[in-house]
């Protein structure tokens, strides 16, 4: 199994957000978490993304342990997972071929010919020396996947990844992710409100107070 | 509503103290260090006046013998007695000092008297023993009825003609002063008095022409400093109106009007303005008080004008402090108060627009740089004067200013080129972004590095000249001042014997030129060929000399008359010699020549005899010290070369201790305005740092690479600092230099200076970017998070 | 400040102990003081007195010019001592000061010389006499019946040739003038009988004039006690050929101490004794800012006089280093004629 997630609990002080939540998910596969906003959807994404840590309960990635040092789990976001947020997925003071190659630079494992496809696959062949800034949302998300994807993670999380986009765009950039991170022989985790988005993936669960249904 | 809207916007305060101080800290900085350089203006100004109007100073009109020779009384009561308003001067050394005897009963109203107004000082003053005023610091022989009194220059005694006479044994006048207003159909004095000429002493020519540089360069500091506070004030304000626009969006869309809105935003600048200008005025005061016993030292060693060590309050330069806070909080916030009358009320919102200067903007700048920096050249072309020099500095300055956006930018675009890891990559493309939110600060830096490294390099060039001048001048390892005539000759006896040599030191003062000077006899002896260092010469200078076939002057005169070797100089009426060298004299205001002793005293008979130097072993000089208080001088009236040096150096070190406390001052202004603007952008930058610490960097390594770009961007000034700085110097030494003081000095390099500078550059840009760099090593992950996720 | 001020100093301030006697006729400095009774001896006690400490040489001239205007002259030297006693050279403890004005109707000009004694440049002398600071001269015969006065400022000159009329005038007793109920003296006399021939000149021009002048002679080493604050000095030349000399000390603790003389046209002189005569103000006039009485009411029941004296120009200040106010005056009322007021100490 790719991710499995053991009975995870998390506290903002008082307020229990998730009361032990366990799932897993396997290589190639796409699951969608689903649920109302503040049913802990997203602090569950952020503490499988090595951003947050857990009160209890553990990660494992390919059977390991994610980390609970600052040092390892900024090597573990580096190079085991690509995340996509709903904006500001992009470093602003770099091009658009910069961004794209970021984060594969930062692991150590650039493959040109990968970025290439990307880049092709994902449209943005002539937005390399634009800014971030310059893009419409749906380019900004598409570099963001792209980014995401190039680096070869083993696992891509997202977060309400096309929240701010119009419908159409939406599910363009939703089909380029999923056939992607496909290919890529990722898997892919997604934290989405929309049941529609959520049922163009190969599995779907629903957190509500903190605990699965 | 008006009251709910400004508690909102003064709510923003509440939450943000720190940006409250820094913009409190700013002006009042800024309106400190302004006023503080007003009041210590003012106070030495208020003491020239009265310097300036006192006798010998002031503006005036001199009768004196056509040939130089001293007056009778005879000649001034029969002056008196045809309707002629004249008053009688004698004038001569005592000690150390210029003794002058005053007729109190006939002084002109225009040459303001001592001041003997105290309880019995005029009975004293006219009394058998007579009373000397002097000022505290001045150099009087002891036994002698002296009192204090600060009006007087220090050097100068006044006392009763009486009283001189007695004290300079003689009984007749030096000059008279010929009152401005003279009653009608007198008989014309060319007529009465035909071995008289008149002669008009410049008012201010002496005090006032020497300080005026030196407070155009305090000014010029506290402008400067002023300016650095600007920086920081702007900043602040800038960034309150940034944190503040969604605030401004909300009062807006519930129905403030926007000129409300702008109004209530001046009305709080308007307040943090009186806020800060009282404070400002308060430490400008304080600052004020502890530095003018700098400045009085450093005008008493350099001119010899005298200045009160002790301040008084005036209204004036308090006004003129809240004034400049007022100012410069207009300054500060009208481009921000500007933004608000015209901010749209459903704008997109733009995270980091609000510093982000267009590289068009940075180019408009560059080109108002290069022109500013063409004016200075033309300036330092054909400008003349001090003015013109301080104007070429101004230039300059601001014209590197303006350049610097362009040039970091350039330098880092270079930079990433070669950049080879992503973060590194990233780090200069993000530091590139920020620089038109830094560049303020670092321009602050910049002109803050450049004064430091001019002012550091003409003062170091300064002392290294005067310290290897002093050493050559002063040759002679002894400098005796006998007491009487008698005791020079037994002096002199008992030194041909002990002795290598003794040379007598004779002068006289003179007018050279219309300008008060000395003229000094010396006799034929290698010392003089060997010691006096000479910036330009004839063949052959001291033969012509010591055979009274020429003379040389000081550089001040040479320069100021623009004299050339071979030129006639008038010593004294009558007496002309052609100019055979010209000589350094540091530290002297006035002009002066050297020539023949024997020539001299042919013409002056009555020099003072009671000064020698000796040449001698610098072992025996405890011996011969020994000697000459058995003879009966005192021990005072012997000092060894040793002395004399540390003297010499002491008034010099005191001299430029004001320079360079303002210095400092400056410096760490500018790394307050770096620490704001840091501050300033370290909240704003979190969605450009989020995405990186996502991908996987540590927010410890963030925090490190914050510091490091702070270093960067601070070395990079200062590399950019160091030819300014060094532009600086020239204009200091070359220009500024020879028009305030009359000598000019070579530009000497102190590269451990600037290695010094350099590393207190960067320790003050990292102790600024600390702040905000530990804030990010600890922030919360979950602030960083919520950038991917709040609507902005 | 300016050192003339203190200079002053040396004319108005005695020191506080020389009041004290320390003998007859001296006081504890060894000034001589006034003793009545002392016989006049001339033409020497014309010339000056270095044992005493203040002397005065003091003439006012009433004068109408060629072109029917009144004009008035003032020529003063105060001599004061350091040290009683005279003598040559610049450390001679003499200090000597000139006054000298000219009043017209509409103007008034004034002028003022110091100078040390012994020097020269100011002094005085019995025989042949003369009184003199600068080019400012008063000088002629010992007795003094035929004078010349000249002096000049920056913006007036007179030369003036007098001629006396009648005998000089001796004050109080013989001379001896008390000036204050602790007894205060001074020796007094005056010669009010000059008949004046001469010329001023003014920014307007010259003027030849003629009138009448009154000289004062008078020294003391006492000038003033310590609570009087100041006088008002009245010489008049009354058209029947009288004339009357009356001064009032003003005092800030007592009530004012006057004095005076009654002179007939032939000289015999009657003192007025304190409370003899009245002298009241009825006008003042803005002066430089002062409030300076400019009219006064002046009756002598002895002599039913009752008279009204007025400035001629109320604006006669002499702003000088030492400032009051000094002026002719024109009589009204039982009696008429021309005169001269002074008045000190309105500060």
């Amino acid at each position: 199994m790719l991710l499995t997630v053991t009975d995870i609990t998390k506290s903002f002080g008082t307020t229990r957000v998730l009361g032990g939540v366990s799932f897993d998910l396997a290589a190639g596969r796409s699951l969608a978490l689903t649920g109302e906003s503040g049913s802990g959807k997203s602090t569950l994404l952020h503490i499988v993304a090595g951003l947050e840590a857990a009160d209890s309960g553990e990660v494992r990635v390919d059977g390991a342990v994610i980390p609970n040092n600052d040092k390892a789990l900024a090597a573990y976001r580096r190079d085991v997972v690509g995340v996509i947020f709903q904006q500001f997925n992009l470093i602003p003071s770099l091009s658009v071929a910069d961004n794209l190659s970021f984060q594969a630079r930062l692991s150590g494992r650039v493959d040109a010919s990968w970025i290439a496809d990307l880049t092709g696959r994902l449209g943005l062949g002539d937005l390399g020396q634009r800014y971030p800034e310059q893009l419409s949302g749906g380019q900004q998300q598409r570099v963001a996947i792209g980014r995401a994807l190039a680096a070869r993670p083993k696992l891509l999380l997202a977060d309400e990844p096309t929240g701010n986009l119009d419908e159409n765009t939406a599910d363009a950039v939703m089909e380029l992710m999923v056939d992607l991170t496909r290919d890529a022989g990722a898997g892919l985790l997604m934290v989405t409100h929309s049941d529609t988005r959520a049922a163009a993936l190969d599995a779907q669960i629903r957190l509500s107070h903190g605990q699965l249904i | 509503m008006r009251r709910a809207a400004l508690l909102a916007l003064l709510s923003h305060w509440r939450r943000q103290p720190l940006q409250l101080i820094a913009l409190l800290f700013g002006l009042a900085a800024a309106t400190a260090l302004w006023t503080g350089v007003q009041a210590i203006n003012s106070e030495a100004r208020a003491s020239y006046d009265d310097a300036a109007s006192a006798l010998g100073q002031g503006n005036e009109t001199r009768l004196l013998r056509r040939d130089g020779g001293p007056l009778s009384p005879e000649s001034f009561v029969s002056l008196r007695r045809a309707g002629w308003l004249v008053s009688p001067v004698v004038e001569g050394s005592i000690g150390g000092a210029t003794l002058l005897g005053i007729d109190p009963f006939t002084l002109p109203p225009t040459a303001a008297s001592p001041n003997l107004a105290d309880g019995d000082r005029l009975e004293r003053f006219l009394s058998a023993e007579g009373l000397i005023l002097a000022h505290p610091d001045t150099d009087l022989p002891t036994g002698l009825p002296v009192e204090t009194a600060a009006n007087i220059p220090i050097g100068q005694a006044t006392t009763d003609i009486t009283t001189a006479w007695r004290l300079l044994d003689r009984e007749d006048f030096s000059y008279l002063v010929l009152s401005a207003n003279q009653p009608a159909g007198l008989t014309p004095l060319a007529q009465l008095a035909p071995q008289l000429q008149t002669v008009t002493i410049e008012a201010g020519g002496d005090i006032g022409r020497l300080t005026r540089s030196f407070h155009l360069n305090l000014t010029a500091f506290g402008l400067l400093s002023f300016a650095v506070g600007l920086f920081i004030t702007h900043a602040t304000i800038g960034l309150a109106f940034e944190q503040r626009r969604a605030m401004f969006r909300t009062l807006r869309a519930l129905g403030t009007p926007s000129r409300t809105l702008t109004g209530l935003l001046a009305a709080e600048t308007a307040l943090f303005a009186t806020l800060a200008g009282l404070i400002g005025v308060a430490l400008g005061y304080w600052l004020a008080t502890l530095l003018l016993p700098g400045v009085a030292a450093t005008l008493g060693g350099l001119y010899g004008a005298s200045v009160p060590g002790t301040l008084t309050l005036s209204p004036s330069w308090a006004l003129s402090g809240m004034a400049i806070a007022y100012a410069g909080a207009s300054a500060a916030a009208a481009a921000s108060l500007w933004r608000v009358a015209n901010l749209p009320i459903l704008a997109p919102t733009r995270p980091r627009a609000w510093a982000l200067a267009s590289a068009k903007s940075r180019i408009r700048q560059a080109i108002i740089g290069v022109l500013l920096l063409g004016l200075a050249a033309l300036i330092a072309a054909q400008g003349h004067g001090i003015v013109a020099g301080f104007a070429m500095l101004g230039a300059l300055l601001f014209g590197a200013a303006l350049l610097l956006p362009l040039a970091l930018d350039t330098a880092l675009a270079l930079a990433q080129r070669f950049a080879k890891t992503p973060v590194l990559n990233w780090a200069i493309a993000d530091t590139r972004q920020q620089l038109p939110g830094l560049s303020l600060a670092l321009m602050a830096l910049l002109l803050a590095l450049a004064t430091n490294i001019g002012v550091g390099t003409m003062v170091s060039s300064f002392r290294a000249t005067f310290t290897g001048w002093i050493e050559q001048r002063l040759a002679s390892e002894i400098y005796i001042t006998a007491q009487t005539p008698a005791q020079a000759e037994a002096a002199r006896m008992y030194l041909e014997t002990e002795a290598d040599a003794v040379l007598p030191v004779r002068r006289t003062n003179a007018r050279i030129a219309g300008a008060p000077a000395q003229i000094i006899g010396v006799v034929d002896h290698p010392t003089y060929a060997q010691g006096w260092p000479l910036i330009t010469a004839s063949a052959d200078p001291w033969r012509a000399v010591a055979t009274g076939k020429g003379a040389l002057v000081n550089e001040q005169l040479w320069r100021r008359e623009g004299l050339a070797l071979g030129d006639t100089i008038t010593l004294l009426p009558g007496w002309e010699l052609p100019l055979v060298g010209v000589y350094s004299d540091y530290g002297n205001p006035e002009g002066q020549a050297i020539t023949s002793l024997a020539a001299l005293q042919a013409r002056v008979p009555d020099l003072s005899p009671l000064r020698y130097s000796v040449r001698t072993d610098p072992a025996r000089i405890p011996e011969l010290r020994a000697g000459l208080e058995e003879i009966g001088l005192p021990s005072g009236n012997i000092v060894d070369q040793v002395e004399v040096k540390d003297v010499s150096l002491a008034i010099f070190e005191r001299t430029f201790l004001v320079t360079g406390a303002l210095n400092l001052l400056t410096l760490g202004v500018a790394a307050c305005a770096l620490l704001t603007a840091l501050t300033t952008l370290a909240t704003m930058r979190l969605p450009q740092l989020a995405p990186v610490w996502a991908m996987g960097l540590t927010r410890r390594r963030l925090a490190g690479l914050e510091l490091g770009r702070s270093a960067v961007c601070a070395a990079l000034t200062f590399v950019l600092a160091l030819p300014l700085g060094l532009a600086v110097a020239w204009a200091l030494l070359a220009v500024v230099n020879v028009q305030a003081f009359g000598w000019r000095l070579p530009l000497l390099a102190f590269p451990l200076d600037w290695a010094r500078l350099a590393l207190l550059a960067l320790l003050a840009a990292l102790a600024a970017a600390l702040l905000p760099a530990i804030r990010l090593a600890r922030i919360d992950p979950s602030r960083l998070l919520k950038v991917f996720a709040d609507e902005r | 400040m300016n050192a003339k001020a203190l200079i002053l100093a040396l004319f108005i301030a005695a020191p506080a102990h020389a009041q004290s006697f320390a003998g007859l006729g001296e006081d504890a400095d060894g000034f001589a003081i006034p003793v009545p009774g002392t016989t006049f001896d001339f033409p020497t006690d014309h010339g000056p007195h270095p044992e005493y400490r203040i002397e005065w040489w003091y003439l006012t001239a009433n004068l109408t010019g060629a072109d029917g205007r009144d004009y008035g002259v003032q020529w003063t030297l105060f001599r004061s001592a350091r040290e009683p006693r005279g003598g040559e050279g610049w450390d001679a403890p003499q200090s000597w000061m000139g006054h000298a004005a000219l009043t017209t109707p509409e103007d008034h000009f004034a002028a003022e010389r110091f100078a040390r004694g012994g020097t020269g440049q100011a002094g005085a002398q019995a025989a042949p006499f003369a009184a003199w600071i600068d080019d400012w001269e008063m000088s002629g015969e010992d007795t003094l019946d035929q004078i010349t006065v000249t002096a000049r400022g920056d913006a007036f000159s007179y030369a003036l040739s007098l001629d006396a009329q009648g005998p000089l005038v001796f004050h109080g007793d013989n001379g001896h003038s008390v000036k204050s109920a602790e007894g205060q003296a001074s020796r007094y006399y005056s010669q009010p009988f000059y008949e004046v021939a001469g010329s001023i000149e003014t920014p307007r021009g010259p003027v030849g004039v003629t009138g009448h002048a009154w000289l004062d002679r008078e020294y003391s080493s006492q000038p003033l006690g310590r609570t009087q604050s100041g006088w008002d000095w009245f010489a008049l030349v009354f058209e029947d050929g009288s004339r009357m000399m009356a001064f009032e000390l003003r005092d800030t603790e007592n009530a004012a101490f006057g004095s005076g003389s009654w002179i007939e046209p032939d000289g015999m002189v009657r003192p007025l004794p304190d409370g003899s005569f009245t002298a009241e103000p009825l006008e003042t006039t803005d002066v430089e800012g002062r409030s300076i009485p400019t009219r006064w009411r002046i009756t002598y029941p002895a002599e039913q006089l009752d008279i009204e004296v007025g400035a001629i120009n109320a604006q006669a200040w002499n702003d000088l280093v030492f400032a009051y106010w000094e002026g002719p005056v024109r009589i009204t009322g039982t009696h008429s004629g021309t005169g001269y007021l002074e008045m000190t100490g309105y500060e």
